[in-house]
């Protein structure tokens, strides 16, 4: 789960990292109120749940109230990838003298979560990792220990020489970590975290992502929640129990099992289809799941064709047939649909569907190629 | 021979007394798995099919000599079940459960090294020796013993591939399911190093999908340390950026993990990468045909 640039620093203010004063505004009229008591320089910067905000024009600073008027008007409306900007964030310009980065992320291969930092702030971090990536220093972090007040300190010292700031910095580096595992995040960015010209180190932006596992023990994360139209749906889609992801093609799949819900995608563009979705119905042949699953397949109206594939294991083919005969009973439709059954007790399943007059193939391969064949028509 | 578990294996079941861990517990003593225990706090005395069960993982292993253990507990306690068996000195910790919270995770995984215990999972379908020893949900009847190791994140994708396998001769040492999870027990290198000294295993398909750089280690542990010939598939070519794909650790984070890499890595390493699944039977016969030639 993402959240927005101005949740992410609520959350930082609440654990005692340095972020300047803020102000959330819906339209013009909020930005106007907001900056008409603030005599210095604001910044007014879209919020989105997108990387690359100030590339697209959608961060700007103000030198007036009247300029900082002017830039809302331009970027409240405006389109960032895809996302309209829907609300902005007012904030104090600050002086800065130096940009740095901070981020913690969970990293598989040391099984732990690793503190990075570098002294090249305020660009993209994935650039730095490709194009200098001894430029940023990586810590694993103790999980039994957590994040040691020399640990931090010895970090900070290699970006910073003066002793008050590498205090200030290892301070925010420990209270980015409280606060990593308090949230069960799986992503904390301060990018930049900056020197201003008073010697003050503080978070000027920040990015956060949660892990969806744990969201059932973070009810004040799980509030922040604002998803977007194609999220509704697989949240929708999950509270039924099932995995859904929304793609452009046409051919919808309902499979079960993520990794065979993926080979399914790749074999349909294999042989020149394209895959409407992802959508994984799990390990049960319940038919309510079924239904349930038809119907999100179905509301996507690019949908032509639908190829059902199913291998049995524990889950048994005359089970899922059952659910599927049940469920076309239910929905009315005309997209064509092909099932493969393949596994625990496929023959009799197979023996069930053809019943109900639908195509039914063996292999995936077959289903592939029907399912685009039927899409064409 | 195999790697991990045999006939000797002796299995405890956490969690026995719930839907799940009661049903596959039957399903795996019906194999020929030697499950002598089953663990459920205040249910210590009562029977699951003829197994006993405990009121804790050490009460268990005192009665049985348990050496194994298969954990179906709800994720939120899963991490408590996995340091349970770990500190009741189980060696071998197979972690069913689904939706495990990563932080959770990443807080056994020192406890478990200090511990030397050996975990598989969480979010995986366990681990098989056919004709000997099954620990998990995997569908026994689709396996066949014979020379071929398998690893995979995926669970039906597994089985269709063992499926395809079987149907085409090719039975198998032992097929473990790693998990969907990114922060897991034994992945590849342990794997691929367990079946390079495995005498029996001729050969290794590796099933991979989107998200992380485990592939392209794999892939570079091949080159550098196997003298078996191993056969790949990489799931989520047609997966778009920054979605989870059903797996917690099937996403495509900034650009990278992608399947592209993975299959660039394998072709480097000189292992051939199959279109489809049904081209893996078909690789592995080429690559077995030279081995006895």
């Amino acid at each position: 789960m993402k959240i927005h640039e101005y949740q992410a620093r609520q959350i930082f203010r609440e654990y005692g990292i340095p972020v300047p004063d803020d102000k959330l505004c819906h339209s013009v009229k909020e930005v106007e109120e907001a900056v008409a008591n603030k005599n210095g320089m604001t910044v007014i910067k879209a919020q989105v749940l997108a990387g690359g905000r100030g590339k697209a024009g959608g961060v700007k600073l103000a030198k007036t109230k009247s300029e900082a008027v002017e830039h809302a008007k331009k970027i409240l409306g405006m389109d960032i990838k895809g996302y309209t900007v829907e609300k902005v964030l007012v904030t104090d310009a600050v002086d800065i003298k130096k940009e740095f980065y901070v981020g913690l992320i969970n990293d598989r291969n040391t099984k732990s979560v690793i503190l990075m930092v570098s002294a090249e702030g305020g660009v993209e971090i994935e650039e730095v990792a490709k194009t200098n990536p001894e430029k940023i220093i990586k810590y694993p972090i103790d999980p039994l220990t957590g994040l040691l007040d020399y640990e931090a300190r010895n970090i900070a010292m290699k970006l910073f020489g003066d002793i008050k700031l590498v205090r200030q910095a290892a301070s925010i580096f420990q209270k980015l970590y409280k606060l990593y595992v308090a949230t069960d995040s799986t992503l904390a960015e301060i990018n930049p975290l900056i020197v201003n010209t008073e010697d003050q180190i503080w978070a000027i932006d920040g990015k956060m992502n949660f892990d969806d596992n744990a969201l059932f023990r973070q009810p004040e994360i799980l509030a922040m929640r604002e998803p977007d139209e194609d999220e509704l749906k697989e949240i929708d889609a999950h509270e039924k129990g099932l995995s859904y992801i929304k793609l452009d093609g046409t051919i919808g799949c309902m499979v079960n099992g993520a990794g065979l819900a993926m080979a399914t995608m790749d074999m349909i563009k294999l042989y020149g289809g394209s895959p409407a979705n992802f959508l994984d119905i799990g390990g049960s042949s319940n038919p309510q799941k079924v239904v349930d699953a038809m119907n999100i397949l179905l509301s996507d109206k690019n949908v032509k064709a639908v190829m059902i594939n199913i291998f049995g294991g524990i889950t048994r083919c005359d089970d899922v047939a059952r659910g599927l005969i049940k469920a076309l009973k239910i929905i009315n439709t005309d997209v064509p649909i092909v099932v493969r059954l393949s596994g625990t007790n496929a023959t009799e399943g197979l023996a069930m569907i053809e019943q109900t007059g639908l195509p039914t193939v063996k292999t995936m391969s077959e289903a592939a190629k029907k399912a685009i064949e039927l899409s064409n028509r | 021979m195999s790697i991990l578990i045999n006939k000797n294996t002796k299995l405890v079941v956490q969690g026995i007394t719930g839907r799940d861990g009661g049903f596959h517990a039957s399903k795996m003593k019906e194999y020929g798995t030697q499950v002598v225990a089953g663990v459920s706090p205040g249910k210590e005395g009562e029977t699951v099919n003829g197994i006993p069960v405990f009121n804790s993982v050490e009460n268990a292993v005192k009665a049985t000599g348990a050496n194994t253990s298969v954990i179906f507990v709800p994720a939120a306690f899963a991490a408590d079940a996995i340091l349970e068996a770990s500190a009741a000195g189980i060696d071998l910790v197979i972690a069913i459960s689904e939706g495990v919270p990563v932080n959770d995770m990443i807080r056994v995984m020192p406890i478990l090294k200090r511990n030397k215990t050996k975990l598989i999972g969480p979010n995986c379908p366990g681990l098989i020796t056919p004709g000997e020893s099954l620990v998990g949900i995997l569908p026994g009847t689709i396996f066949k013993k014979g020379n071929v190791g398998l690893m995979s994140r995926s669970g039906t994708l597994t089985y269709e591939v063992v499926n395809m396998l079987t149907e085409s001769n090719l039975g198998q040492t032992t097929c473990v399911g790693i998990g969907g999870d990114p922060v897991a027990g034994l992945y590849y290198l342990d794997l691929l190093e367990m079946f390079e000294n495995d005498p029996d295993t001729e050969a290794v398909v590796l099933i991979g999908e989107i998200g992380g750089d485990a592939e392209e280690q794999a892939a570079r542990f091949i080159t550098e340390k196997m003298s078996k010939p191993v056969v790949a598939f990489i799931a989520g070519q047609t997966a778009p950026s920054g979605k989870r794909m059903g797996h917690a650790g099937a996403i495509i984070s900034s650009g990278s993990g992608t399947a592209a890499e993975k299959i660039a890595a394998f072709d480097k390493a000189g292992v051939p990468v199959a279109k489809e699944p049904s081209e893996i039977p078909l690789l592995l016969k080429e690559k077995l045909i030279k081995i006895h030639a």
